[in-house]
């Protein structure tokens, strides 16, 4: 597949496939000021999270990166994967499982790969990319990052993500994008892709050395500290600046 | 019956066994070394177990921290890592142990979600043999075991063939080894598992909805040793298949 974007491309609930169209056109059928239709993901790749990538991330562990069971700071970077079962669009509503109070909501941007990347130099690295889009990268609230339980970032629509991906020539730097989450409408967290370990070329290129990355594949650049965190009957909307406004209602578990 | 997907003559193609290799659903009969061997069935999402049977669990307990009464300890891998029957796998060759894991994979044939344990074995499509590589050089402490361990291009292996469950009357009585050059280096049985695989499709659908083509390897026993550039490794289950490997170097990759 080759997956070549000039403008944003995005799935409409009841639409056949995904289309193209200009960022603004989205941007008013997405908008968050009102009702509206409910998106598909724009992608069906594999979704790798990364995590600790922000300086202020890794610096809220302190000294416990040297502690058991960490025992080192980390070298490579840190991924999991969400699985198919966890991506839906935006406006789709994501269920609060039975055994937690709140999710944590983590906020971050999915860059969506455009062609087959394998062990790619940092500085051609952002020419395998076909666009950008925003994830929220949801987890039951865990403290160790040893070894998580699958359970906790792997429930049914647990990845958000949307509405569009914004074509790569539209997003001049993915290094310099500001973050902000809002919870019913009142912003409570804020952060940057500036301030990351590894920016989106280097991660890239990093993640590329072992493993092949496919267009339609999304690699997240990571959350920063503090992710904030929602609970049942709250709208949780992130908002990435040029990339897009990503909103999903949390609610109760039914049958779970 | 048993089925593969293999590349031949320019195509894609889904095959049965036959006495002289195996037979292209288009009618043609080949050789096994005729063909592409892909994994045999278009892949899902990639569950694997980590320390599923008691005796790897022993063999590894001084670097562990787990026991057997915890949560089933999975993670997740994706398609890209796979490979199929008689492919290569790369071993960088700064490192100084890689190791294969045989093991059961279970394939899921319709949605699961929320699936009790007595009613799990409906939802299984069939089985097929996994190689799950491991190079541990590249262990770190987060978010383990970490992809550049365990999410590898070439070393996750899967085939030949996707044997259907109404074939395989105890999934969990089944002989299960390694062969390097030959050599057996790692016996087990299937009935060692800590959680059986009703347990695996509970558990795991609790939280999340499995669906066609996902796949669950199901551990290793113990008996993992380093392998080289070179090695023929041969991982095989009773009834299920025998799964060829070979480990090659850095340079068939152009590294």
């Amino acid at each position: 597949m080759i997956f070549m974007l000039e403008q944003a491309l995005a799935h409409l609930q009841g639409e056949p496939l995904a289309t193209e169209a200009p960022v603004a056109h989205w941007q008013a059928l997405a908008s968050t000021d009102r009702q509206g239709p409910a998106f598909l993901p724009p992608t069906h790749g594999t979704v790798y999270g990364t995590l600790l990538n922000h300086r202020d991330a890794l610096a809220a562990l302190g000294d416990q990166v040297n502690a058991a069971p960490y025992k080192a700071p980390p070298q490579a970077p840190i991924l999991y994967i969400k699985p198919r079962n966890t991506v839906v669009g935006h406006r789709v509503p994501v269920v609060v499982p039975g055994d937690a109070t709140e999710l944590e909501i983590g906020a971050t941007l999915g860059i969506v790969i455009g062609r087959t990347a394998s062990h790619v130099a940092e500085a051609e690295a952002l020419a395998f990319v076909a666009g950008y889009t925003v994830v929220n990268d949801i987890s039951v609230p865990h403290a160790s990052v040893y070894r998580p339980s699958m359970r906790f970032k792997c429930h049914d629509g647990f990845c958000p993500m949307g509405p569009a991906i914004v074509a790569r020539s539209l997003v001049p730097d993915p290094d310099a994008l500001g973050i902000a989450v809002a919870i019913d409408g009142e912003t409570v967290h804020r952060s940057s892709t500036a301030g990351v370990i590894r920016p989106a070329a280097r991660l890239l290129a990093d993640v590329s050395e072992f493993m092949t990355l496919f267009p339609g594949d999304v690699l997240t650049i990571g959350v920063a500290a503090g992710a904030p965190r929602a609970r049942a009957g709250q709208t949780v909307t992130i908002t990435i600046h040029g990339v897009g406004q990503l909103e999903n209602t949390l609610v109760a578990g039914g049958l779970e | 019956m048993k089925r593969a997907r293999v590349a031949y003559g320019g195509a894609i193609h889904a095959a049965t066994e036959h006495p002289a290799g195996l037979r292209l659903t288009d009618g043609r009969v080949l050789a096994e070394d005729a063909v592409v061997w892909l994994p045999p069935f278009e892949i899902g999402t990639v569950i694997a177990l980590g320390l599923n049977y008691a005796d790897h669990l022993k063999e590894l307990s001084k670097e562990l921290t787990v026991t057997s009464k915890d949560e089933p300890l999975a993670f997740l891998k994706s398609p890209g890592a796979l490979i199929g029957h008689r492919g290569q796998t790369r071993r960088p060759a700064d490192v100084k142990f890689m190791h294969y894991e045989c093991e059961l994979a279970v394939v899921i044939g319709r949605s699961a979600k929320n699936v009790k344990r007595e009613d799990a074995m409906q939802y299984v499509a069939g089985y097929t043999v996994a190689n799950d590589y491991a190079i541990r050089d590249y262990l770190e402490n987060y978010y383990r075991p970490n992809l550049r361990v365990k999410n590898r291009d070439t070393c996750t292996v899967l085939g030949p063939w996707l044997v259907a469950a109404a074939d395989v009357p105890n999934p969990h009585d089944l002989a299960l080894r390694t062969l390097v050059n030959g050599v057996v280096t790692q016996q087990g049985h299937t009935s060692n598992m800590i959680s059986d695989i009703p347990t695996l499709i509970e558990y795991l659908s609790s939280f999340m909805t499995l669906g066609a083509g996902d796949v669950i390897l199901t551990g290793t026993p113990d008996g993992v040793v380093n392998v080289n550039v070179g090695d023929e490794v041969v991982t095989e289950i009773d009834g299920i298949g025998r799964l060829v490997n070979t480990i090659v170097g850095d340079a068939a990759f152009g590294r």
